[in-house]
């Protein structure tokens, strides 16, 4: 891996392992009510600031950091195993299952993505589980198309015919030949993918459908401190950077994993 | 030509009507999945079972699930989609009165998105590996990794509410429009910038463009009539998925600024729980997405008639 790709995972590494760390670490609680210190702007105690309840930003940032990131991995490892599952399903299938499967998958394509996760999380009680299945719902359908095509090609190659040649069952032939060609891909699209799910997360928190107070989100932080952005605005500020570097991280990184991968015409 | 591309027309929107058949019957049975009983509810808990039974006669809730989806069809097709629980006004009308208002926001958006998009993709395509490219290369991804709604929140903090350059929220004429618009206009902005540049480095190195360097062509018409040309349909692609669901409401921009459309009815709908609006948005947004992606369509065609149209269908 060159220095190009590195930089950007390790910052994300590097926040993630604090957050993990977090409670070992000398910071304030973080949500622990001060009602000695409401709305103090960023100073050397804490900095960067407190909110309207006297809680410190900077820990309920470092804490909320672990939900958003840990939501968007978890959101991303179940749409890559559907995606995996039903893409090998329908490409080596084929015919009218195929059709069927990927009629469906065009059609979760062509709504907007954030008013279906939103629509889920509806219909769900709020909470984190739900944001991880409203991401993975809409997630899958994209990385279930990718790995049908990358079936299409490999179903068709020597190796296969050979293994029906010696008589494998469909069965072997799919879990010991195919399925671990797909895997590299998988990994490398849900590496593409994870900038723009950390923003999901972060939407469907701020809109009130994910993790409930007093949980900190970035998305949550910011809502409830929305009504204080004019007169204190390093409450919504900070989480608001948080979110905006680690997914500028996560999609530089993806960034190099399409140059180096060579995907050329994926939508961002 | 012509009336082929009528027939297709007429193909596409028939089409729509399996489509819709298949979302109202999903969005009804998940309203009747939902908990709670409507007629207990309406009567109060003390009520005899003889008296809630009688409603459920009244009202058609005994029948079977496919005679009530039937009934709702019917209202459906009469254009009576309901009134919202909470307002108690015509969910049709309500949509049909904040349209405009979305249309405008999506107008708004693109209007700033398309230039620069294309502006930012052209010159990072042109000037490949240079600190030019370095930096309009952040500028873009930066531009989709910032959060719409804290992008909103910020914007409307400093050019609304500190240096009182427009109006920070409400709906109105274009003072009103141009924060929510330029924040709207950021993400698509972005990946119409990096879809540009892809697009015009493949194209510029094509051999046909060689052959244009070399016959001595200003460079300024070889970047419009031989590069623009050709990569004018993935950057059509962006903007007509990008316009689609700005029509379908900006959900989060919208409720932020304040600006009565769509995206905040819908959201409105969902956070009340008001069924009737829900469904409303979902069907009339189902319908919108369909015929813009039709336009779409279209539109290649006439940009590049290589593209038969009924291979769009794979």
């Amino acid at each position: 891996m060159t220095r190009k790709g590195k930089l950007p995972l390790f910052i994300i590494l590097f926040l993630f392992v604090i957050s993990l760390l977090s409670p070992f670490l000398p910071f304030h609680d973080p949500y622990m009510i001060d009602l000695n210190a409401l709305r103090e702007p960023p100073n050397l105690e804490h900095p960067f600031g407190t909110d309207n309840k006297g809680r410190d930003v900077f820990s309920r940032v470092i804490y909320g950091g672990k939900i958003s990131i840990g939501v968007a991995f978890v959101a991303a490892f179940i749409s890559v195993f559907i995606g995996f599952v039903v893409g090998i399903a329908s490409g080596y299938s084929g015919g009218k299952i195929d059709t069927f499967i990927m009629s469906v998958v065009d059609f979760i394509l062509s709504f907007p993505s954030l008013l279906l996760a939103i629509a889920i999380s509806v219909i769900l009680p709020p909470g984190i589980y739900t944001v991880m299945i409203a991401i993975s719902a809409v997630g899958w359908a994209s990385f279930a198309r990718l790995i049908r095509g990358h079936v299409l090609t490999v179903r068709n190659m020597p190796f296969v015919e050979a293994a029906r040649a010696m008589g494998c069952s469909n069965l072997r032939i799919v879990f010991l030949h195919i399925a671990p060609l797909c895997i590299p891909l998988g990994f490398v699209m849900m590496g593409i993918k994870l900038g723009g799910f950390i923003l999901t997360e972060a939407t469907l928190s701020f809109l009130g459908l994910g993790a409930q107070p007093p949980v900190a989100t970035w998305g949550s932080m910011i809502s409830a401190n929305r009504a204080y952005v004019l007169t204190s605005p390093w409450m919504v500020l900070f989480p608001g950077l948080a979110i905006s570097i680690t997914a500028f991280c996560f999609n530089l990184f993806g960034e190099y994993l399409k140059k180096r991968f060579d995907f050329k015409d994926l939508r961002v | 030509m012509g009336v082929d591309i009528k027939a297709y027309i007429l193909k596409r929107l028939l089409l729509l009507i399996p489509l819709l058949l298949g979302i109202t019957l999903l969005t009804f049975s998940l309203l009747k999945a939902l908990p709670g009983d409507p007629v207990q509810g309406f009567v109060g808990e003390r009520a005899s079972p003889e008296i809630i039974e009688s409603i459920r006669k009244e009202i058609g809730a005994d029948k079977s699930f496919i005679s009530q989806y039937a009934g709702y069809l019917k209202l459906l097709i009469t254009g009576d989609f309901g009134r919202s629980y909470y307002t108690n006004r015509d969910v049709l009308t309500d949509i049909a009165m904040k349209f405009p208002n979305t249309m405008k926001l999506a107008f708004g958006a693109m209007f700033i998105a398309i230039p620069l998009g294309i502006t930012i993709g052209y010159i990072s395509a042109y000037r490949r590996g240079g600190f030019l490219e370095r930096f309009m290369n952040i500028v873009s991804i930066t531009g989709l990794s910032i959060p719409v709604f804290w992008s909103g929140i910020m914007i409307m903090l400093i050019f609304g509410l500190e240096l009182k350059l427009f109006p920070p929220s409400g709906t109105g004429d274009i003072r009103f429009l141009v924060l929510p618009a330029v924040v709207l206009s950021i993400p698509a902005m972005a990946t119409l910038a990096r879809v540009t540049r892809t697009t015009v480095i493949d194209i510029l190195g094509m051999p046909y463009i060689n052959t244009a360097v070399a016959k001595g062509l200003p460079s300024l018409k070889i970047s419009i009539i031989h590069v623009l040309k050709n990569a004018i349909i993935p950057i059509v692609t962006i903007i007509g998925l990008d316009f689609g669901s700005y029509l379908n409401g900006a959900v989060v921009t919208e409720t932020i600024f304040g600006w009565d459309g769509i995206g905040r009815f819908t959201m409105e709908g969902i956070i009340k729980r008001d069924y009737p609006v829900i469904m409303g948005c979902i069907i009339s947004g189902t319908v919108i997405f369909v015929v813009v992606n039709l336009i779409t369509d279209v539109i290649y065609h006439y940009l590049d008639p290589r593209i038969r149209l009924h291979d769009k269908e794979r």
